[in-house]
Formats: structure tokens, C-alpha cells, sequence
């Protein structure tokens, strides 16, 4: 029951890379789909979100070096080559894997130390996952476990009472140049999950006004609507550039929404008073040179690196017992594995048995006709009770206390002893 | 340099000062409400110290130099704590106390001694003395704001904020607070030249006798208006406009430490 990790984030790799490998939620389920039927994993799980993309997975029997695989099979997918990708990558294992994820999923691991959205983020792969069957019985376990563990790093500590995300960062943010936002105006262009976080904010805040636009009206009306906003057609996004003090764009686009020149003639038309743009984007919706004209302020998902450090610090203090959280759940999902090995090994055990007593009492009651068929049901079960108690009664102690199980330390042993054919739980 | 009150103020000063460091490095409300405090301390004393200065010499701090610019100094910290108490910001005083420390320790570093009295007298040349030099101290604080203006605006468009770059003002106040400086300064220099003007008139007959000093000032005034409306233009919002506030603040030395001193003949203190 291996576990394979592979992948890059915010800590690892710049915006521009992470921008390359990035999965839409189509090519998750894609890529996802080859893995599995290229045999390279049995289960998998791509989560992929603005600042990370992690490919999971359970490998095959039969598939050796599958990390290695993993790697080539992600620098393929992106046609990119293993070399562009290899000093950014992050490789983990078992125990480390799981820790991994649930240290992404209490938001340790976040740009925002603590975030909360990416909870929701992990959730809404792993459905997806779940719902195409690309998962299986340790991955099910283990993003389960991932879940738990947000919830209860949020519901238990502090790291998570603040509302403290991706989005708050760019409110901060503007906090910084505009002071008070109650006689500021904020444009959000795209009306997704992360948009909605910025809303609630600016919201929060007590921003004077505040206008969506989006490509489906529906879901601009319906953002716009919960926070008494209004909407601007997505026709109109350039002549809406000149009004807002505060921009912010995430939307799906591979190529800038919001160019130097829209930019440009915004600023004439505002008078130059200032504009912070927040782009939320990956790939990024603002053409970078738009940072260059006068009076604009502009921030990409990287460059908020600045405020995770500010809230790290006020954060660190809970670091210690959000760790022992994950450190109970990595216990808890190690002893859910070691108990679904064992069980694997004694079903096994159990069907070998099984197969001797049946030979070997064909073997031997074929010399004694003169039994009847009474008696040789009493043969049989006197056979069943006597392995029971020498071998079966014992293993399934063993499947029961764990504390067995780490003196045993390796049921491999098991298998080997008894000449077990080894199969998946 | 041994008067008590001098040395108390000294001490107050000093210990604000290192408390608005301390405050702007690890916020705390102890630091904050220390530095206030001793702010406040230090301009009781400091106003104690020149009232004895007066008593000393027998003329008005503002009679010489050294007591104009220890006047200078009372005014700019004054100035300094009722814009702290409008915007509710501590951040600058790391940047302008140490203005204030040094401007008084070089005030009062020479002793004291009589001096001859100035050709004009009474209530109306105080007024006239005391609005031009709140007006200075208005503009060096406009100064100050305007470089932290720049160096904030900088760290904000190069994403390097740092930790102490969070507990700036944000730019808005920044700008607000050094309008608010210019203002009062504008106000001050307009209705304390009106003042001089009279004060010209009762000396000599009339209202403009072409000193270099006064033209210096009608200099300043103009600059600094040029500031406000500037400030408000497509051209100059923003950065453009902190750079005219500091390059206008040299009009201001120019006038306190050239054109006064050396080329007026009003308002040169020997």
C-alpha cells in the first residue's frame, strides 16, 4: 500500500512555472484517467490549484520507480521536459505523503499560513475524484482524513478564526494605499469561489461600492446580489476599468484579461488617481508591464507573498497544536492502514488455510471408507476449530492491537512464511 | 547648556523619540502611549525652557536665532502631535522627533545671553513671528511625510513592504496628512505676512520695501499653494506631487537659513 506524491507549489516553484503545469478541473479528470489506465497508478488524486498542482496516487503491483513515473508522465502531459520541471518538484512517500496533504489541507503549507480556503479547495478535488472512480480505498482514507483535519484544525485552534486567505491579503493590501475603504470603489472581475472570498471581505471592510463582472452573467448577478453589489456586462469591461480604485481579476483565461493599454487609458481617464490591481490569476490576468504605469499598483499571487510572512508570524503560535492535530490524524490513518494490511494478509491466510484442509482431508479420508458422513463433517470441523485456535484466533489478535503489530513490525514476513500471494486490501 | 528644564526636555524628547522607535518596530501600547506622553512632557518643559530663556535675556525666544529655532522645535513637535491626534497614526513620529531633538539641542546648545531688541515690538510681531515659524514647522513636517510618501509608494510598487513598511500610514493618509501640513503651513505663512506687512508699513510707510527675505516667503507661499492644486491633478496626484513638496521645503531653508540671516536686513538676528 505505497503512496506516491509528486508535485510543486508556491514554495518551490515561481508563478510562470506553476502556470505551465496547472490542471483545469477537465484535465485533472484527463490526467487522472491516464495515470490509471497507463498503469502507472492504481489509484490517483490530481489536486491543482493558483499555487500548487500535486498528483496522488496508490501504484500498481507491477509498476516500479512509479514516482519516476509520476515525473515523466507530468512533464509529458504539460510537454514540457523532466528537466524543466525537476528542480521545483517535491517528492514524498507514505507517512510523509500523508503528511503532506494534511498539512496542506490545515493550511500549513498555504501561502497564507492558516487559509481556509484551501480546505474547500482539497474537498472539491477529492469529490470530483471520488465521483469519476479515480480513487480508491487509501486515498478515499487518506483525503478523509485530510478533511477531518482541516475541520478540526479550524474548529480547534485559532490558525483558522481569522478570515485569513489569499483574497485578505489583497484587502490588506489595499488597505495599505487607500487607508479606510468605506469611500472606496472595487471591481471584481470573474465571480468564482475566490472572487467570492475577496467580496466578502471587501464587504467586511465596508467598501462604498462594489461591481462584478463576469463571462456568465448568472454568476456575477448571483455574487453581486449576496453582497449588494452591481453587475457590468463583460462587454463593457473596458470603459468599467476607469471607475474602480480597486481591481480584482481571477478568471480562467491563458491569456491577460486586463492589457497595458486598457490599463493606460483607465488612468487618463480616471485622472491618474491611484488603482490597486490584484491579479488572483494563474496564468495571470493582468499584463505585467501594467504594473509600470504611473500610480498603479499591481500584485500577482506571488508578490502576496509579503503578507503570508506578516501573518505567519501572528500565526506561529498555533503552529505547535495544529501539528499535533495533523500528528493524532497521521497516527490514526497509519493505524487504518496497518489494520487494512493485516486484514489483507489474514483474509489471505484464511483462503490458504482454507484450500490445505480441504486437500488434505480429501487426501486422507479417501483411506477410511468405513466413516460416515457424520463423522467426516466432525473431522472437518474438528480440523477448522484446531487451525483456528493454533493460527486464525491469533492473527485476528493481531489485527485487533496495533501494539502487536509494531512488535511484528513487518507482516511482509507473514506473507513470506506462509507463502501468501500478495494482494491489494 | 545647563539649565534643568532644558535637560529634562532633552531627556523626554529622547525617550519619546526611542519609544516611536521601539513603537513602530514591535506595536505595542505601551511604547505608543509612552511616546505620547513623553511628547507632551517634553513640550510642557520645552515651553517652561523658554520661558526661562525670555526671563534670561529679557527678549522673546524669537528675538535671536537660537530661541527662534528652539521655537521652531516647540512648534514642529506641536504640530507634530495634533496631526497624530487627527490621524491617529504614531508612525512618523520615529521621523520627525529626531528633527525636533536635534533642532532644540542645537537651540540651546550656546548660552543665553542679551541680545539688542529688534526694530519691531509688541503683540503683532509675535503673531507675525510665531505664525511664520508654525508655518516652517508645518512644512518640514510636509517634508517628512513626503519622504516617507516616496519611500512607502516605492515599497508598494516594488512589493517590498517589510515589516515596518505595515505600519507606515497608508498612502492615502500620507497624502492627506501632508495637505493638512501644507494647509495649515499656507495659512499660516498668508496671515503672518499680512501681519509683517502691517508691521513694514508702521516702521517705514509702506507696505513693501523688495526684502529678500519677504520675497523668499512670497516664494514659499507660492509653492506650496502650487502644491495644493498640483496635487489634485492628473499630472501631479500621487508620487509627483510628494516630489514638489520636498523640493519646496529648500525654498523654506533657503528663507530660514539664507535669505533671513544674511541677505534681509529685517530679518537678520545681529
Amino acid at each position: 500500500m505505497e503512496i506516491v506524491l509528486i508535485g510543486l507549489s508556491h514554495r518551490t516553484a515561481t508563478v510562470e512555472l506553476r502556470e505551465r503545469v496547472a490542471f483545469s478541473p477537465e484535465q485533472a479528470r484527463e490526467a487522472a484517467e491516464q495515470l490509471r489506465s497507463r498503469g502507472i497508478l492504481e489509484e490517483t488524486m490530481v489536486l491543482s490549484t493558483c499555487n500548487r498542482s500535486e498528483l496522488y496516487g496508490v501504484p500498481g503491483e507491477l509498476s516500479a520507480d512509479s514516482a519516476g513515473a509520476v515525473e515523466l508522465f507530468l512533464a509529458s502531459y504539460h510537454q514540457m521536459s523532466p528537466s524543466e520541471l525537476g528542480g521545483s518538484l517535491y517528492r514524498h512517500r507514505d507517512s510523509h505523503a500523508v503528511r503532506h496533504l494534511f498539512r496542506v489541507a490545515a493550511g500549513l503549507d498555504s501561502l497564507l499560513l492558516g487559509e481556509a480556503e484551501i480546505l474547500g479547495q482539497v474537498r472539491d478535488a477529492y469529490q470530483i475524484a471520488l465521483d469519476h472512480g479515480e480513487t480508491g480505498p487509501v486515498l478515499n482514507r487518506m483525503f478523509q482524513g485530510a478533511l477531518e483535519v482541516g475541520k478540526r484544525v479550524r474548529s480547534e485552534t485559532e490558525i483558522g478564526t481569522r478570515p485569513v486567505s489569499v483574497a485578505f491579503a489583497g484587502v490588506k493590501l489595499a488597505e495599505r494605499i487607500f487607508g479606510k475603504l468605506n469611500n472606496h470603489r472595487a471591481l471584481i472581475i470573474g465571480a468564482g469561489a475566490t472572487s467570492e472570498q475577496v467580496v466578502r471581505h471587501l464587504s467586511d471592510r465596508g467598501i462604498k461600492q462594489l461591481r462584478v463582472l463576469n463571462r456568465t452573467a448568472e454568476h456575477a448577478v448571483d455574487l453581486a446580489s449576496r453582497f449588494g453589489g452591481e453587475v457590468v456586462a463583460w462587454e463593457n469591461l473596458t470603459a468599467s476599468l476607469e471607475w474602480p480604485d480597486l481591481i480584482v481579476t481571477s478568471v480562467s483565461s491563458n491569456e491577460p484579461v486586463l492589457t497595458r493599454a486598457m490599463i493606460e487609458r483607465a488612468m487618463a481617464a480616471r485622472g491618474n488617481r491611484a488603482v490597486l490591481m490584484i491579479d488572483l490569476g494563474v496564468p495571470r490576468n493582468v499584463a505585467a508591464d501594467a504594473g509600470n504605469i504611473y500610480n498603479t499598483y499591481l500584485y500577482n499571487v506571488d508578490d502576496l507573498s509579503e503578507i503570508v510572512e506578516q501573518n505567519k508570524k501572528a500565526r506561529q503560535a498555533e503552529i505547535p497544536r495544529v501539528e499535533s492535530i495533523i500528528e493524532e490524524q497521521i497516527q490514526k490513518f497509519l493505524h487504518w492502514q496497518a489494520g487494512a494490511t493485516t486484514g489483507a494478509v489474514l483474509g489471505e491466510l484464511r483462503a490458504k488455510l482454507a484450500g490445505e484442509r480441504e486437500a488434505f482431508l480429501k487426501e486422507r479420508l479417501a483411506s477410511m471408507q468405513n466413516l460416515s458422513e457424520a463423522d467426516r463433517a466432525q473431522v472437518s470441523a474438528m480440523l477448522e476449530d484446531f487451525m483456528n485456535r493454533v493460527v486464525l484466533d491469533p492473527a485476528e489478535r493481531l489485527r485487533g492491537v496495533p501494539e502487536l503489530r509494531r512488535k511484528l513490525q513487518n507482516l511482509e514476513a507473514l506473507r513470506d512464511l506462509f507463502h501468501l500471494h500478495r494482494e491489494k486490501p | 547648556m545647563t539649565n534643568p528644564y532644558v535637560l529634562a526636555t532633552l531627556v523626554l524628547y529622547a525617550a519619546s523619540l526611542a519609544l516611536y522607535i521601539w513603537n513602530l518596530r514591535e506595536p505595542s501600547r505601551f511604547a505608543g502611549i509612552g511616546a505620547t506622553a513623553c511628547l507632551i512632557g517634553g513640550l510642557a518643559l520645552h515651553y517652561l525652557a523658554l520661558l526661562d530663556r525670555s526671563r534670561q535675556i529679557h527678549a522673546v525666544p524669537y528675538d535671536d536665532l537660537f530661541g527662534s529655532l528652539s521655537l521652531f522645535a516647540w512648534l514642529l513637535a506641536a504640530t507634530y502631535l495634533g496631526l497624530e491626534a487627527i490621524h491617529r497614526r504614531r508612525s512618523v513620529g520615529p521621523f520627525v522627533l529626531p528633527i525636533v531633538l536635534v533642532v532644540f539641542l542645537v537651540s540651546h546648545l550656546p548660552e543665553a545671553h542679551a541680545i539688542k531688541a529688534p526694530p519691531a515690538q509688541g503683540p503683532l510681531f509675535a503673531f507675525h513671528v510665531t505664525l511664520n515659524i508654525l508655518a516652517y514647522s508645518a512644512f518640514a513636517i510636509s517634508f517628512v511625510l513626503s519622504i516617507i510618501y516616496l519611500v512607502q509608494n516605492r515599497r508598494l510598487r516594488g512589493h517590498k513592504l517589510g515589516v515596518v513598511g505595515w505600519r507606515f500610514p497608508p498612502l492615502d493618509v500620507l497624502e492627506r496628512m501632508t495637505r493638512s501640513s501644507v494647509l495649515i503651513g499656507c495659512a499660516s505663512l498668508a496671515v503672518g505676512m499680512v501681519a509683517g506687512f502691517i508691521l513694514v508699513h508702521r516702521l517705514q510707510g509702506t507696505y513693501w520695501d523688495g526684502d529678500p527675505k519677504v520675497i523668499a516667503t512670497i516664494l514659499i507661499l507660492v509653492a506650496y499653494v502650487s502644491y495644493i492644486f498640483w496635487s489634485r491633478t492628473a499630472a501631479g496626484r500621487g508620487s509627483r506631487a510628494s516630489a514638489l513638496c520636498i523640493f519646496n521645503f529648500f525654498f523654506v531653508l533657503f528663507s530660514y537659513i539664507i535669505a533671513g540671516p544674511f541677505l534681509s536686513h529685517f530679518h537678520r538676528y545681529y
